[in-house]
């Protein structure tokens, strides 16, 4: 791939540098977040309920008295659990099919390729609305509900490439040396199919973020009492015009998580596509 | 050789229509013997159709006749070289004789056995006697690999060797290609296309082939370089006598490496000869034609009768009744028309399939 080879333009470094510096800020606290937390996210302490902003509750503390900072910071720690969780099992999952109904063709392609046209055709949170209803809160089945269809994307995806990918020469070359159809998928087909599944996936991860969100905010989500930001921005929304600030940090937290995740996706799309490539 | 009675330019041995001899700065020296052991390889009625499908149920619209009842043979050492213009199912024809397209009907035998209808699996064996060398340097090498491990590739998908013995082989191989072995950990973008296709020339190679079909493996590289691939394949021939179906559009390429040439046209060969018969003597009109649309590097030159075809090539789709050239044809008759012609020998070694050849006199 010719974009490793040169370095990204300057308008593309600033993107990447950002993308960077954001998801950065999600993914250092989320790990470590017991370390970096001031305080104990669930301590309950009404006297200090809706307390704005101070020196020691640096973004204040919310109806419970709980810090709002250190809920963020555990906050980041759910959202990097549904997403990582979400996308690997949404990418191995469509990878695999879309490899399988590619490379296969005929009626296992048809077969496929028309079950993911009829999930894409479930309109997505309704769907995840009611598996989580069904399998009740929890951020485990908060993936299970999300994969069930994240996987449809990636599987159409990567179809697509698998059909660029199949009638090169190499891959009629590595057929006429007589190699297997395991060999031929993953030694020639899938490595050179992965960068656009890896720009796919930095999206998907924003996506599984903000539907997280969205479940717990409609109390869907995480267990009650653990701290989404969703939730957090749900339970903000009753107290918005006394303390905006409960709800409006866990929202920019959602915000810049998500911006610093579509940047990172289109980063590196600029990197890997050559034919992208800012000069 | 644009004249077809007057040997102009291929002055070496321009011998007589039939002898299938090598010529002189062909390389080889195993002419094919008309012997008892069966030739290497033997296509008889080769046909590929492609299906057009067309609507919702993929109705069956019409076929493609890419290759349509293609008979050939190739004797061990021996280079065959197949011309045509684009489009005329040259590389088809050389994808489905090794089985990377399944043909619609005809059979393929390899050394007398017939491989037409093996599966993938007991194709294997064969599959080390038949490699093939593509024609564009740059699809044919996968760019995650590096250039050692694309050429090591067969002798680990066939168990040949491992670990450190592969990686002598493999340097052997670099080193017989003109390839250095410490270009080895390289990728493939970082070799020029010349190189690239001594990487694929490594890599047919690996498995000690007895055959190679070589998909117009020159026609993507610079002149200069196209020398130097082509020698390089005369050398492994005379090194390991393995034989060639080497499919140009390049007539000049073809004229250098061929002991015969086999010329098609619409799916089918209209005419096989020794190198110099065909140069010297065509005996086809379509041969004829083909011929004096080869340049000459002279202005002195004395040019013969130029053979302009009128019209383009016809839909494979839905290909001429009869003989497919009569369409374009300058001598056609009303017989061409209704009846296909069949490819005949009319002297020893020099096949054409044509109802009035122009070597009888009757063009």
């Amino acid at each position: 791939m010719k974009g490793f080879a040169t370095p990204p333009g300057r308008e593309a470094r600033r993107a990447l540098m950002l993308a960077a510096l954001l998801t950065a800020g999600f993914l250092l606290p989320a790990v470590f977040a017991d370390l970096l937390a001031p305080f104990d996210p669930s301590a309950v302490d009404l006297s200090g309920g809706l307390q704005p902003p101070d020196a020691s509750h640096l973004l204040g503390r919310d109806q419970q008295g709980a810090d709002i900072l250190s809920r963020l910071i555990h906050g980041a720690q759910i959202s990097l659990f549904v997403g990582f969780w979400t996308v690997t099992v949404s990418t191995l999952l469509g990878v695999a099919v879309g490899l399988l109904a590619g490379y296969a063709g005929g009626w296992v392609e048809q077969l496929l390729m028309r079950l993911v046209d009829v999930l894409l055709a479930f309109p997505g949170l309704l769907l995840a609305i009611a598996l989580v209803a069904m399998l009740g809160a929890g951020k485990t089945n908060v993936v299970i509900a999300l994969s069930a269809l994240g996987w449809t994307g990636f599987a159409r995806l990567v179809r697509g490439q698998v059909l660029a990918v199949k009638n090169l020469d190499y891959v009629q070359a590595a057929e006429g040396l007589g190699a297997n159809h395991l060999r031929i998928m993953g030694r020639h087909i899938l490595p050179n199919i992965m960068a656009p599944v890896l720009v796919q996936s930095s999206f998907a991860i924003a996506g599984a973020i903000l539907s997280e969100a969205s479940l717990s905010f409609l109390g869907l989500g995480v267990a009650v009492g653990e701290p989404s930001w969703g939730a957090m921005l749900s339970e903000g929304r009753y107290v918005l015009f006394e303390a905006p600030f409960v709800s409006i940090f866990p929202g920019t937290a959602i915000m810049l998580v998500v911006l610093g995740f579509n940047l990172l996706g289109d980063a590196v799309a600029d990197w890997l596509d050559p034919k992208r490539r800012v000069s | 050789m644009t004249d077809r009675t007057a040997p102009s330019r291929t002055a070496p041995g321009s011998s007589a229509p039939g002898s299938s001899a090598p010529g002189s700065s062909a390389p080889g020296s195993s002419a094919p013997s008309a012997g008892a052991p069966p030739p290497l390889l033997e296509v008889t009625g080769l046909k590929k159709y492609f299906p057009i499908r067309k609507g919702v149920f993929s109705r069956l619209a019409g076929q493609v006749h890419a290759v349509d009842g293609v008979d050939l043979t190739i004797a061990k050492g021996e280079t065959l070289g197949l011309v045509g213009e684009s489009g005329c199912g040259k590389s088809t024809t050389g994808k489905v004789l090794l089985k990377l397209i399944e043909p619609t009907a005809g059979t393929i035998r390899v050394n007398g056995e017939d491989i037409t209808h093996l599966s993938k699996t007991a194709m294997r064996p064969y599959r080390r006697q038949m490699q093939i060398i593509f024609q564009d340097p740059y699809s044919s090498l996968n760019p995650r690999m590096s250039a050692g491990s694309i050429v090591g590739e067969p002798l680990t998908i066939h168990k040949i060797a491992k670990g450190r013995e592969k990686q002598q082989r493999v340097a052997a191989l670099f080193e017989r290609v003109g390839l250095r072995p410490d270009q080895m950990t390289k990728y493939p973008h970082e070799f020029s296309g010349g190189q690239r296709q001594r990487i694929g020339i490594a890599r047919a190679l690996a498995l000690n082939p007895s055959l190679i079909v070589g998909d117009e493996p020159v026609s993507a590289l610079d002149v200069s370089i196209q020398a130097q691939v082509i020698n390089l394949l005369i050398d492994l021939q005379e090194e390991f006598g393995i034989s060639y179906l080497f499919i140009a559009h390049d007539l000049a390429v073809v004229e250098h490496i061929s002991h015969r040439v086999a010329v098609m046209y619409l799916g089918r060969i209209v005419e096989v000869t020794g190198r110099s018969a065909l140069f010297t003597n065509p005996w086809h009109p379509y041969t004829e034609a083909l011929l004096s649309a080869v340049p000459i590097p002279d202005p002195s030159a004395k040019r013969g009768k130029r053979v302009i075809l009128k019209g383009d090539v016809p839909s494979p789709i839905n290909p001429p009744s009869g003989c497919h050239f009569h369409t374009r044809c300058l001598y056609v008759q009303e017989q061409c028309k209704v009846e296909t012609p069949q490819l005949r020998e009319l002297s020893p070694g020099h096949q054409v399939a044509c109802h009035f050849p122009l070597g009888s006199g009757t063009g």
